[in-house]
Parts: structure tokens; sequence; C-alpha cells
């Protein structure tokens, strides 16, 4: 088996998910090694975060619908930003 | 009913108070609050007349939903012909103060001609007199509500009021009620002020009667309250962080207005958001936001109360600041803070209250600082102009401009006459991010395209709460839509602005719509209303008064040429984010928007279309 290939990427949760991220956080963002070909949602199954409290899916800043998190690779220096259903005005 | 069907009638130059019967026929073809005083307002005024002179009138309504059950039924609107704009002025307000107007049991309240000296208007049921208010002049807002309340001996009187802002004709002046709450936009307080009118007092004991059928009124109220509690939006996202959550989902779409829009991303976003709203600060261990609070009859609750830390330096010798207060909602947030480059919270929610205190807008007056410094960048205005340094991101300088604005001193008279003027002064007129001379709210349209229609067809002036697009081009409210194009959005903004025209008219915030939809809103206005209010009558009403209002700024001398959006917005792309290298295309947007509109290549309403909506 071949070693997996390392990618850096910007992971981040706001609102009341904030409360998925590691207790030593420092404000939003974790910057994270992850193995190439990692998905939108293998990151949101690894935090343990509720699939109906990931409502608004960003990666550097465009948003991914629900039927996309799947199959959605990151690449290297992608920021994935994920918010629980919010509005404002 | 639904209405009182009654209308207070103000004339302050002659001093009289007139009771009049509501013109039913107009309310079943523009049902209440904005519609019904829009139309009042169009029938009395000359188009053409000064906002500031005695021949505009003011106008203060409810809708039929005001003061019932139905959530969040507390809503109340100024409407009148706006000073910064020339444009029809409606701005519409939270709190208590409406539903006390139909407690005492008036539908709306004219107010026509000019006091010969201040003066304020009390109400308590059917009597209603003008009040001498010469010992309230030069007094702020919240000193003038705990005046009032304090000689009237009754603490539960709802006043709405200007503060010094208003008295200065500062052309983005607003009329605060409730201490926090705001008819905000478009200086409507300017108006009040212009007319020597220092606020009305009111006090009602007769609740709301009339209901057509109370039983189906009670059914469709909890329904609809379900609706919003369920709802994941207005149960629980809007209670919780309010509107500030926007802040980074803008910022992080690079559509985040930065320096007088240069940019579209923030980097110091994070510091001004809800998220940090809510962290404790390492001062004093508090966290500025301490609740949220809701206005009259409102199941969602999203405003904000926050304390400030007492030892900023904006605060650390006014004691009469330390205590909690009307905290940050998204727009002032942004305008006072990214819109400037200013990324101390502290600093913000300073010139947060001091806007609130003397009745300013601070949508428009953070982005008129906004211009001052992108002038103060280039070097046309210096500090000899200004009395101060005021490079972008100066705390100092934001601190220092509110209060010049909010008091009139200084270089703040030209402050409190809006960006347009301003800029235009200095030989800049394309540095005035506004239309219609209205400042743009915190949404940067070339990351979120239908805001720029929105924008340039506001009747207004540039504003979001006539078409709320950001719903669906952000958040998949009622259905997701790419922010990026400009394909449907013509579609779109209309849709937004006749629906919202219908929520604005009946007394109800229009944030129930994260939720609800106008289905939602038929069956509590159809058992509420004497009449059929079916879905197709909605529709056709929402739709009426859009184009009654642009009709009125038609004959005020607006043309299609005003449905314009700055140079920068259309011309000069976005650096970073996903919409980097795009501008607006409303140029694409407009043509066919005017099209489904039945409106002229002139952007007038064709006859066809004024003969079908009755016109």
């Amino acid at each position: 088996m071949s070693a997996q290939l390392k990618m850096k990427i910007a992971f981040k949760l706001f609102a009341s998910l904030t409360d998925y991220l590691p207790a030593d956080r420092k404000g939003n963002r974790l910057e994270l090694e992850v193995d190439e070909g990692t998905t939108v949602a293998d990151l949101i199954r690894r935090y343990n975060v509720p699939e109906k409290s990931a409502h608004l899916v960003l990666v550097n800043g465009v948003f991914i619908p629900p039927s996309e998190r799947i199959r959605h690779r990151l690449q290297a220096g992608d920021e994935l930003a994920i918010w629980p259903p919010i509005a404002g005005g | 009913m639904g209405w009182n069907r009654k209308v207070l009638r103000v004339d302050l130059t002659a001093g009289t108070c007139k009771e009049e019967p509501l013109n039913m026929q107009w309310a079943q073809d523009y049902l209440g609050s904005r519609g019904l005083a829009t139309k009042y307002l169009v029938s009395e005024i000359d188009p053409k007349v000064d906002p500031l002179s005695a021949d505009n009138k003011m106008i203060m309504a409810t809708g039929p939903l005001t003061g019932t059950m139905a959530s969040t039924g507390g809503r109340y609107t100024v409407v009148t012909k706006g000073p910064l704009t020339g444009a029809i002025a409606c701005s519409n307000s939270g709190g208590f103060f409406g539903a006390e107007m139909k407690f005492a049991g008036w539908d709306m309240i004219i107010f026509e001609g000019k006091s010969p000296k201040p003066v304020y208007l009390f109400v308590e049921n059917d009597k209603a007199e003008l009040r001498d208010a010469g010992h309230l002049w030069g007094k702020s807002c919240w000193d003038t509500e705990e005046t009032i309340k304090h000689e009237l001996q009754d603490p539960l009187v709802r006043v709405s009021s200007i503060g010094v802002a208003g008295e200065n004709q500062v052309l983005f002046a607003c009329v605060v009620n409730d201490l926090h709450r705001a008819a905000g936009r478009s200086g409507v307080g300017a108006v009040m002020g212009s007319k020597n009118l220092k606020a009305v007092a009111l006090r009602g004991t007769k609740g709301v009667s009339g209901i057509k059928d109370f039983r189906a009124f009670m059914k469709a109220t909890t329904d609809a309250k379900k609706v919003l509690a369920d709802n994941a939006v207005t149960g629980q996202g809007l209670p919780t962080y309010g509107t500030q959550v926007l802040m980074n989902v803008i910022n992080e779409m690079g559509a985040l207005p930065t320096r007088n829009h240069r940019d579209v991303q923030f980097e110091d976003a994070g510091k001004i958001s809800a998220e940090a709203m809510a962290e404790k600060r390492p001062s004093d261990g508090k966290s500025q936001l301490v609740t949220n609070a809701a206005c009259f009859g409102c199941t969602i609750a999203c405003g904000r109360i926050s304390e400030i830390d007492k030892g900023h330096f904006t605060v650390k010798n006014s004691p009469k600041y330390w205590g909690a207060s009307g905290g940050l909602e998204y727009e002032a947030a942004w305008a006072l803070g990214a819109a400037n480059g200013v990324g101390d919270l502290e600093a913000l929610q300073y010139a947060n209250m001091i806007c609130n205190e003397q009745g300013m807008d601070p949508i428009s007056f953070g982005a008129t600082v906004g211009a001052v410094m992108e002038l103060y960048d280039m070097g046309v205005i210096t500090k000899d102009i200004l009395g101060i340094e005021a490079p972008f991101g100066s705390a100092e300088a934001l601190a220092k401009m509110v209060e010049m604005t909010a008091m009139g001193e200084g270089f703040g008279k030209e402050i409190g006459q809006g960006s347009k003027r301003l800029c235009t002064k200095f030989g800049h007129p394309e540095l005035s991010m506004s239309v219609k001379g209205q400042e743009f709210p915190a949404y940067d349209s070339r990351g979120i395209q239908g805001m720029g229609l929105t924008y340039a067809t506001s009747n207004r002036g540039a504003c979001h709460l006539r078409s709320y697009t950001v719903a669906s081009e952000v958040l998949g409210i009622p259905v997701k839509t790419d922010p990026l194009t400009t394909e449907g959005k013509p579609e779109l903004v209309k849709a937004f602005q006749d629906a919202t025209a219908v929520f604005d008219s009946a007394g109800i915030c229009v944030f129930t719509s994260f939720a609800w939809t106008l289905a939602d809103v038929q069956p509590q206005l159809d058992a509420a209303c004497e009449g059929e209010w079916t879905m197709d009558k909605l529709n056709e009403v929402g739709e009426r008064i859009w184009n009654m209002e642009r009709m009125f700024n038609n004959a005020a001398g607006f043309t299609a040429k005003d449905d314009n959006l700055p140079p920068r917005l259309t011309t000069e792309p976005a650096k970073v984010g996903p919409a980097k290298g795009l501008v607006n295309g409303l140029a694409t947007m407009l043509p066919e928007y005017y099209r489904i509109r039945g409106w002229t290549p002139e952007g007038e309403p064709t006859t066809e279309t004024t003969a079908r909506l009755g016109l």
C-alpha cells in the first residue's frame, strides 16, 4: 500500500457549530493536514457535525449543495466553512 | 376588520387634531401601513414638494395585523417624501409603539404643516393634543422618552421621537421608538424635525377589536407561529445569533463591502461578528452580547442587547453608556465597521449607541464615513478641513465623527448631508456608494448579483429591505440561486419586491419571510380583515403598491437614469473571492426587469400596467 499523500486545508465552523471544534481552538478556524481526496462530507463526519446542522457549506466562498458534499473533493489550500441554519438582514 | 377605521389628522400649523374615517376602499386596495399610508401621501402632496418644507406631510401608520396576536405584529411605518433621496420614503420599525397606536384606536396619524414652535403629540385613546416641547428640544431620544414618561407619570406610554440629529435635519436622521428601535432610513427624522415635531407619545387601553373571524384568526396565527418555531432559521438561528451572524458568511463569499467598496473582504470581519459579540473579552471577562430581545408580539426575538466594555476609550469617562443597550445588528456593524475598515467591536457599539441616542441611521452614517475616509486617503479632505486624522481603520475617527454628526458640530454638518452631497461638494461624486442618494447596505453586488438590481430599482434608494434576494442567493430561502449570475434575477427581484410590500403593509416583520411565504400570511389577513383576501389579491396588492411608489418617484423627477449603480460596481471588478474579476451585471438585468414589470424601456409603467392594477 502506497503512502497516502497529504495536503493542507482550512476548516471553519461558525455560530453554534463552533462547539464541534477542539477545545484548544483559536477563533473559528482550524488548519488541517488531510489525505488527498478528502471530501466535504468526510470532514463533516470527522468532526461529528450533525448533517442537518451543516446547513450552509462554502468552499472558498462558493456554495456546495448537500447532494455534492459526498463527492466534492477538497484541494490543497481550500477553505471549508460551515454554518447552521441562519439568516440576517 | 383588522383596521380601526380611524385616522388622526394633525395640522401642525394650526395646532389642531381631527378625527376622520379611514378610506375603506383604499384599505381594500392597499392593505395598510406602507401601502395605505403611501396611497394617502401620494394623493395629498405634490411629488415635487421640498421634503423639508411645510408642504410635505409625514404619516405614521399601522397595518391590519399590528397589535394583534399575529407573530411580529408590532410594526409601524413612517411614510413621507424623503430628504436624503427626494423619493418616496417609507421606514418601518418594531418595538411597541405601533401596537400602542392600534390600542388607542387609530390606524394612522397624518402630520401636515409646520408648528411655529417645538411640540409633541400626546394621544390617550380618543384624546389627542399637541403639547409644548420647548423643554424637550435639544434632548436626545433617550432623554425625551424618559422626560415624557416622567411628566405624564406613566411608564407605559410609548414614545417615538427625534434626537438632536433630527432637530438639525441631518438627512439620514431617523425616528426612534422604545429607545433602540427606529424607522431608520431615508431621513424621516429630518422631516419630523423640519415640522418642529419632537415626539409622539401614545397610550392606548382599548386592545384590538373587530377581527372579522376571531376563531379562524386564532387558528391561523397559531398555525403560523408553529411554522416560525419549527423553522431552524426563525426558531433557532435568529434568536441565538441575530442578524450579525451574516458577517462571516458574507465575508467568506467575498461580498462584504470594505473601505467604501474598494475591497470585498475585510481582514477583521471575525473581530466584529456575532461570534465575537458572544465571546468573553479579555479586559473584563464579559461578552458584549448580554441577551436577545423581542418586539411586540414577536416569537423570533432577533434583537441584540449589549454592554460595552466600560474601560474602552470611547466611554471610560461616560458612565451613562455603561448599561445594557441596543446592540449591533448586521447592517450597522458592517456600516460602522467594514465600510470604514474599523475592526474595533467596542467602538462600533459606541457609535451604534450614539446613533440610537441622537436618532441617526447607522447605515447611511457609517457609509458616509467610508466616503470621508477614502477622500482623506486621497488627500482631498485633509486634517485641516476635518479637524481630525481619519485614515481607514481609525476607531478614534469613527467615534469622533459620530459625535460631531449627531450634535451638528464642525465637519459633522457635512457628514450629516450624506455621502452623495458630500462627495459632490469635494469633486468626487463617483465615490458616493449610493443609489438615488441613499447609501448601500452590507452586500456587495459584484458578489451577489441580484442585489445590484435590488439597489438600482429600490423605490427608496439603495436598500436591502425592498427585495432581500440574499435570502435566495446566499441562504437558499425559498430556493438557492447562484449569486454570481444575473440569470433569473429580474424575476427574483420582482417577486421579492411585490411580496415584501405585502409583508410591510400587513404590519408584520419581514423577517417572518425566512419561514413564511405569502401563503402563511394570507389566512391570517383573511381572518382578520373584511373582504376576501386571496393569494391572487395579495399578489396584486403587492404589485400595485410597488407601481404606485414608482409612479410617485417618476412624477418627482426620477427617470431610468436613476436606476443605476456607482461606476465602481459596474467597472471595477472584485479583487478576490468567488466574484474575483466580476462587476455587477446591471445592464443585462435592467431591461428584462422593466419588461416583466410591464414598464416601458424608459422605466414608466405602461397604460396597460396601470389599468390592470387600477392605478
